[in-house]
């Protein structure tokens, strides 16, 4: 397999743009474990609105992460294609990644316009504040990766991907799995473990 | 001081990868996973709720991790990178947690 193209000539062995993603995420898990402990801290101070209990559609986020979910598989299955040497399946699938990934921004944009509807701005409550921080970071970051998928496609239409090149596939790919694997970990914590009611 | 050279770090680092249909099994294991996790929300399981959404939480993580982001084939830097930042993270939460829940009572 072809995937290891950057690694040559690298004083480890290994590609070091591979390792300069992994250099970023983790000080990313930094910035979102700050913004988690933020909200686990602020979650109960509602006085002045709603409380997470109260506006919580669990049934709604859950179909949302579901869908961020399965855009995992759709870009590991890209990656995959293209170390096969098979564009056009690799185009379909970072498409694919790249639509699960725009319905997952649409649904937060709806929950957050029916939380504003209900009274809950970004400046109501301590609660309110960390809330929107918190899944507003997950959001750009996911918004992001949208824009690092169709620059993918883009080149890939004007033939500069190819297999030679999977490693620039295989290193958005490590990111928008890292945007997913922060989302498993805000649905359960902040979504599904029992929130505060009014 | 480590003694680790190129090579050891590069180990895993030309494995093949996954086929797509063990990927498809994975997102399958996921999918799974993930709809326990919102039964919860519909039936009640009593004190064992938090520590099983943990559980659950915790092996989506692994599973995202190791197959999709090929943490289990790639070189042991890697991970080593990302559990560091991991590790990290829970210390800042630790801190938060301790300064605003006990430090902060009188």
């Amino acid at each position: 397999m072809d995937h290891d193209q950057g690694s040559h000539g690298t004083g480890t062995g290994i590609s070091n743009n591979k390792l300069l993603m992994w250099v970023f995420l983790g000080s990313e898990c930094l910035l979102f474990g700050g913004l988690i402990s933020a909200y686990l801290i602020n979650r109960g101070r509602f006085h002045t609105g709603p409380a997470p209990g109260d506006i919580f559609d669990i049934p709604f986020t859950s179909v949302s992460s579901f869908v961020l979910l399965m855009s995992s598989l759709t870009m590991v299955l890209a990656l995959s294609a293209l170390q096969r040497g098979d564009i056009r399946n690799n185009r379909i699938w970072l498409l694919t990644t790249a639509l699960l990934g725009s319905l997952f921004i649409g649904g937060q944009v709806y929950e957050f316009t029916s939380f504003l509807r209900e009274g809950l701005g970004y400046t109501t409550s301590p609660f309110s504040s960390a809330f929107f921080t918190l899944t507003g970071f997950h959001g750009i970051h996911v918004s992001v990766g949208i824009v690092m998928l169709m620059s993918l496609v883009i080149s890939s239409y004007r033939g500069t991907l190819t297999k030679k090149n999977s490693e620039t596939v295989e290193i958005v790919g490590l990111y928008w799995h890292f945007v997913d694997v922060v989302w498993i970990f805000i649905f359960t914590v902040i979504y599904l473990v029992p929130s505060p009611t009014s | 001081m480590s003694t680790e050279t190129a090579a050891d770090l590069e180990a895993g680092a030309g494995h093949e990868h996954p086929t797509d249909a063990k990927y498809v099994q994975i997102a399958i294991l996921l999918a799974v996973i993930t709809a326990a996790e919102v039964s919860t929300y519909y039936v009640d399981i009593g004190p064992i709720l938090i520590p099983a959404l943990m559980v659950m939480m915790v092996v989506k993580f692994f599973y995202v991790a190791a197959w999709f982001m090929h943490l289990k084939f790639d070189s042991i830097l890697f991970t080593r990178f990302f559990v560091t930042g991991l590790i990290l993270a829970t210390a800042v939460y630790c801190v938060f947690l301790t300064v605003f829940e006990f430090w902060s009572k009188g």
